[in-house]
């Protein structure tokens, strides 16, 4: 039941965490016999405290596809990965989006695209999901405040669900929307943020075979807090640019406008790359906190790109990463 | 008979070593805690009665506020002993001290206020404990930073209070409040004499500045600090007015 889809790159991972043979053959083993998720096994063999255990998983999707993506990371364990979320339409306390989120509808969804692409209109999130292969892939995650953890997402490549809108040669950029719904998310009585959240990406970082659009995590749907029904998942960047709740897709010609960028320009980027050589003005960037981890554990380097510069970095040729930061 | 009239001779005993509301820091200073705690289990059953609570007065709370001040910290400890401060217990503990750091400033700032609005004197004897919470709640603020975040390196921790304006601003606050916790004992302030009360006004701009570093440090929900901010105000306005009422 498992078909293993080959990345195309194995930049992203260390000699050092590449699985020994027979953790990766009992892995095959464990495989066969449960069903369960890839990641599980050898969070088990790296032993650390909070690291996500294979009963935190769910079978939500029959169907997956595991890659390799991530192959060898410690996973994060998905009580942390659900409990301290940056949702601002909830509430801005780590712990509030898993509290008020919990009544949550995100059924029925549906998705208005707009701007420059030849299929516009409003579709229903089955009819969106009905073309897309759904698979299973590892990603990092760096938050801009610092902290950062390994998630095994659900979803399906960006890239391939834009196609479907046919954009057109004028779509230079893509803005997403997250909805806007007061009644629903009590964050958003506050004009906190520059409501409703908006972010968005140059065409071709979209269209990179990094690009992901999730519907679930750990095999499970979505769940709230992380925002279900369907988020951006775009690893080299900063989480806040991982829009959550989507409600719209706009092609644009001209650099949309994004959330935080509107709010702090001085400290959010539009492009928001992982980079540990330009500090946000009240932090410095060239470490993270990795999430589960106790007090004695040191915090871990930053890598350029959050380690997935092999598949990104030309996308940036030439420009000054400090300026466009 | 003569068994009662002994316990009353005793207990008039007791009397003159309990404060009198009015006449409290003295006797406080000239008694510890220990003692109070003593006189407190003497005086259960039958004596407390006659005695009445009030004349215990301060003698009798001030441990009781020592440790319930002594609360927040004991349970974060707990806490995170039983690993439950949540996925990023270093930035909880941090900030759950900071906080406690400016609740207490700010306690300490309204203690004046209230004891003349109130009329309520007693108050007063808490000042300098509280205070001392500020400064106990602060110290511990930075020193989990600069052990949990940075394991004690030296040059990190430079770096960071030249180079991030908020920490730098942290840290000043930090510095302004040793030499008041310094020069809070009996001796320092006879010693000090009318300069002990001018010292000590540094505890206004401290707690400005310590809300001005909460601010600097919020990415977008200014909602606490605010609050907080509102409260400072109420109590420094305070002062403000009865300054130039006279």
């Amino acid at each position: 039941m498992s078909i293993f889809i080959k990345s195309d790159s194995k930049s992203a991972i260390k000699a050092s965490e590449i699985t020994t043979e027979s953790d990766y053959l009992s892995r095959r083993d464990f495989i066969k016999k449960s069903g369960i998720l890839v990641g599980a096994t050898w969070a088990g063999g790296i032993s650390l405290p909070a690291a996500a255990k294979s009963s935190e998983y769910g079978n939500d999707f029959p169907d997956l596809i595991k890659t390799t993506y991530g192959k060898g990371e410690t996973l994060t364990s998905f009580k942390d990965a659900t409990t301290y979320n940056n949702f601002y339409e909830f509430g801005t306390g780590k712990k509030d989006p898993a509290r008020t989120a919990t009544n949550f509808k995100t059924d029925p969804w549906s998705i208005t695209v707009e701007g420059e692409a030849n299929k516009t209109g409003t579709f229903h999130l089955e009819d969106i999901l009905k073309h897309a292969q759904i698979e299973e892939r590892i990603y990092r995650f760096r938050c801009v405040e610092a902290w950062s953890m390994v998630v095994p997402w659900v979803g399906f490549s960006l890239a391939e669900m834009l196609k479907r809108f046919e954009p057109t040669s004028k779509a230079n950029y893509v803005q997403f929307e997250t909805l806007y719904d007061p009644v629903q998310m009590p964050g958003q009585v506050r004009r906190v943020l520059d409501w409703p959240y908006r972010d968005g990406l140059r065409m071709d970082e979209a269209m990179n075979p990094l690009s992901f659009m999730a519907t679930g995590i750990y095999g499970h749907h979505l769940p709230n807090q992380n925002g279900a029904p369907i988020r951006l998942v775009v690893p080299w960047k900063y989480g806040f640019k991982n829009i959550k709740s989507i409600v719209k897709i706009r092609f644009t010609e001209h650099e949309p406008a994004c959330t935080w960028n509107v709010t702090g320009p001085k400290e959010y980027g539009f492009y928001a790359n992982v980079n540990p050589q330009v500090d946000h003005p009240r932090w410095s960037q060239a470490t993270e906190r990795v999430l589960g981890s106790n007090f004695w554990a040191p915090k871990a380097k930053t890598q350029m790109f959050n380690g997935y510069g092999e598949q990104v970095a030309h996308l940036y040729k030439g420009m000054d990463l400090k300026k466009y930061f | 008979m003569v068994n009662r009239s002994r316990r009353v001779d005793q207990a008039k005993r007791i009397h003159q070593y309990l404060p009198d509301p009015l006449r409290y820091s003295k006797e406080i200073f000239k008694f510890g805690y220990v003692r109070g705690v003593i006189l407190e289990a003497a005086l259960k059953s039958e004596l407390l009665m006659q005695l009445k609570l009030k004349f215990t007065g301060v003698f009798f709370y001030k441990p009781m506020v020592f440790i319930l001040c002594l609360m927040p910290f004991a349970l974060l400890v707990m806490n995170a002993i039983n690993n439950e401060l949540g996925p990023n217990p270093v930035e909880e503990m941090i900030r759950t001290l900071g906080d406690w750091g400016i609740y207490f400033l700010l306690i300490g700032l309204s203690i004046s206020p209230a004891r003349k609005i109130l009329n309520q004197t007693w108050l007063i004897c808490y000042r300098r404990m509280i205070g001392l919470f500020a400064f106990f709640y602060a110290s511990m603020h930075f020193l989990s930073y600069i052990w949990f975040d940075q394991f004690f390196s030296v040059a990190e921790i430079v770096e960071d209070i030249i180079k991030r304006p908020f920490i730098t601003i942290g840290f000043i606050c930090f510095l302004l409040l040793v030499p008041l916790a310094l020069t809070s004992t009996n001796r320092m302030m006879k010693r000090l004499k009318k300069n002990w009360g001018r010292l000590h006004k540094i505890v206004y701009p401290v707690s400005m500045l310590a809300l001005l570093h909460y601010f600097m440090m919020v990415k977008a929900d200014y909602l606490v600090p605010g609050v907080l901010l509102v409260v400072l105000s109420l109590l420094l306005g305070y002062r403000l007015v009865l300054k130039f009422k006279r």
